[in-house]
């Protein structure tokens, strides 16, 4: 009955399977899934670098970790960008998204963006394409404290004086946070875009032909009607709220300061695992961040499924 | 009664709504116009500023008036950044790994996801969810055990490792989108090809790769700008002592922190504009695919 089974098409039929797995499977086990559990095992050790000599020391790292002022600091950190960051670049973008697809008013009874709506779209998008290394150092110069900077030298016109954008530990983190509304804005510009031609352009033109402002229209109709879209959105920018590496590395002082006013989980792994090669601890801090993002998105699915029963 | 009003209603509203509408219309107009050109200047001052910039002397850039046009237009500065920031050697580096990651990242994300999605075996679910799975990981996770499987099979600071490490990280999504991709496929081609003789493997590279073509494009840009862009793991993998490996976002970083010990602010500036200009250039032309292949992942 077996051998039965093995005809020369099941033979070959398998030898195409593994032949298509393998290498795929191969590279993304090697330095994808065993890096991740050996992280989990790191974590309960006192490993220290590349050295193959370690302890287990239980929850230890755990313990350490909750006493760690700059680890509350770096979640605290999160708690605000997942506050404010999604929230301001999804109201900007989809103000934007609106004007530049239905914010023209109606030309022979059709509804259309504003005048050079195509042009505005591909500028607001190029900040996507750009690293965000090269963003951080961009906003160097534009954040500058002195006079010099380009921003400070911008409000001086106004009798403003110069003001430590990324000095003051009060003001640090919002500047970070301003530099990610400004660097994500353009793609939910192009992303609610999307959704809005998605929805057949005669419901819009017989809200307007019945007299809805754009208010309404854009309170009433469009809104509800790219919902999805948005919360997809809120998703992508709350798990980009649990990275801000890169940016902070480059752009705040002391990499993550003034005085951890602005350091992040992310940044603070990094530094764990390169500067004081405490592995051990280092994979421990990934373990509580992985935590949060979880959390994050289960809370997150929760939400968006009670809404789903009531609509 | 009824019959009688019912009429009038409407004639009132056609009335009265259209010049309430006319007149928010043209003040809400203005004030919206107003908002898209600030956030255009928003966007482009960063860039035009470091472009300028780069022609400027110290003097210029640091003075009472950053915002006035350089006195003297002058490459010097673009000079001394091509010969002491080794940017372009690190352009040259960044094309190279990108290349083949993005390469084998469609190449291998292709095969596996197309039999995941065609084929019925046992463990099937498993491997797809064990890809998948990666999507909702942080990279910061495996920061320190990465490093040490890295070193272990002795591929730190080298080109092949990060080239390997971005195909790994690269692998969930790509699978994940095409595996979709090549359901929403027809079955009747692909089975016609297979009766009239067409093995499995030339049946995928001759007829469905071909028909996948969209869902590849979008990805493949997806993957280009995404490992163009990584800045974490070359730090990660490619150490200090290894600058002639380093890859652009490296060199970036690196050159913005030493602008600030040889007070060379144009030269960080030429610099930074040559990391900007190929990745404008690309932009402009391919405006269109970059931006549906980037939400084209959102949209899933």
């Amino acid at each position: 009955m077996r051998r039965g089974r093995l005809t020369p098409g099941a033979v070959r039929k398998w030898g195409f399977i593994v032949s298509f797995l393998a290498v795929p499977l191969a590279i993304y086990i090697i330095f994808f899934v065993s890096p991740n559990l050996q992280a989990l095992q790191l974590a309960l050790t006192n490993s220290r670098g590349i050295s193959p000599d370690f302890q287990y020391v239980g929850l230890e790292n755990f313990t350490r970790l909750f006493g760690d002022d700059v680890f509350w600091a770096a979640v605290r950190h999160h708690g605000l960008i997942l506050l404010v960051m999604p929230l301001v670049t999804i109201a900007i973008a989809l103000f934007f998204a609106f004007l530049l697809n239905l914010g023209g008013g109606q030309k022979n009874g059709q509804l259309s963006g504003v005048w050079g709506s195509s042009f505005y779209k591909v500028v607001f998008f190029f900040p996507q394409v750009l690293a965000v290394v090269i963003v951080g150092v961009l906003f160097q110069a534009v954040l500058n404290p002195q006079k010099s900077g380009i921003l400070n030298s911008v409000l001086g016109w106004f009798g403003v004086d110069p003001v430590g954008w990324l000095i003051k530990p009060d003001l640090a983190l919002w500047t970070i946070i301003g530099v990610m509304v400004w660097q994500g804005v353009g793609f939910y510009v192009v992303l609610f875009s999307a959704g809005m031609a998605g929805v057949p352009k005669e419901i819009f033109e017989a809200a307007a032909l019945d007299g809805a402002n754009r208010l309404t229209l854009f309170f009433k109709i469009t809104l509800p009607l790219v919902w999805n879209t948005v919360q997809v959105g809120w998703v992508y920018l709350g798990i980009a709220a649990f990275d801000a590496f890169a940016l902070v590395q480059v752009l705040s002082i002391d990499r993550g300061g003034p005085d951890n006013a602005t350091t992040v989980l992310p940044l603070e792994i990094f530094r764990q695992t390169f500067t004081y090669y405490r592995f051990g601890y280092a994979s421990a801090m990934g373990v509580a961040l992985v935590f949060l993002v979880l959390t994050f998105a289960a809370l997150t699915l929760r939400v968006t499924r009670r809404e789903r029963i009531e609509y | 009664m009824k019959t009688e009003t019912a009429p009038a209603v409407p004639q009132v509203r056609r009335e009265v709504r259209p010049t309430a509408g006319k007149k928010s219309a043209g003040l809400l107009g203005g004030v919206s116009h107003l908002m898209l050109v600030l956030w255009t200047i928003l966007t482009v001052t960063p860039i035009v500023y470091t472009f300028l910039n780069s022609f400027k002397t110290n003097t210029e850039i640091f003075g009472d008036s950053p915002l006035a046009l350089p006195r003297q237009w002058g490459w010097g500065a673009w000079g001394r950044a091509w010969e002491t920031s080794r940017i372009g050697e690190y352009l040259v580096n960044t094309v190279i790994v990108v290349a083949f990651s993005t390469f084998f990242t469609m190449l291998l994300g292709s095969m596996a996801a197309y039999v995941l999605s065609r084929y019925d075996f046992r463990g099937n679910r498993l491997i797809y969810t064990l890809f998948v799975a990666g999507l909702s990981i942080p990279p910061f996770l495996a920061l320190s055990a990465l490093y040490k499987v890295v070193d272990n099979v002795g591929l730190l600071g080298t080109h092949t490792g990060v080239v390997l490490v971005y195909v790994a990280y690269s692998l969930p999504f790509t699978v994940f989108f095409l595996a979709a991709f090549f359901k929403t496929l027809p079955t009747t081609v692909a089975e016609a090809a297979m009766m009239d003789g067409c093995g499995h493997a030339r049946t995928f590279f001759q007829i469905m790769l071909p028909m996948a073509r969209p869902g590849l494009i979008s990805i493949t840009i997806f993957n280009v700008i995404g490992q163009w862009n990584q800045y974490l793991l070359p730090i990660a993998l490619l150490p200090g002592d290894k600058q002639d490996k380093w890859l652009i976002t490296q060199g970036i970083a690196n050159i913005s922190t030493s602008a600030g010990y040889e007070a060379d602010w144009a030269g960080l500036f030429a610099a930074l504009s040559m990391a900007i200009i190929p990745i404008l250039i690309v932009y402009v032309i391919f405006q269109r695919q970059i931006q549906t292949g980037l939400t084209a992942g959102v949209g899933k």
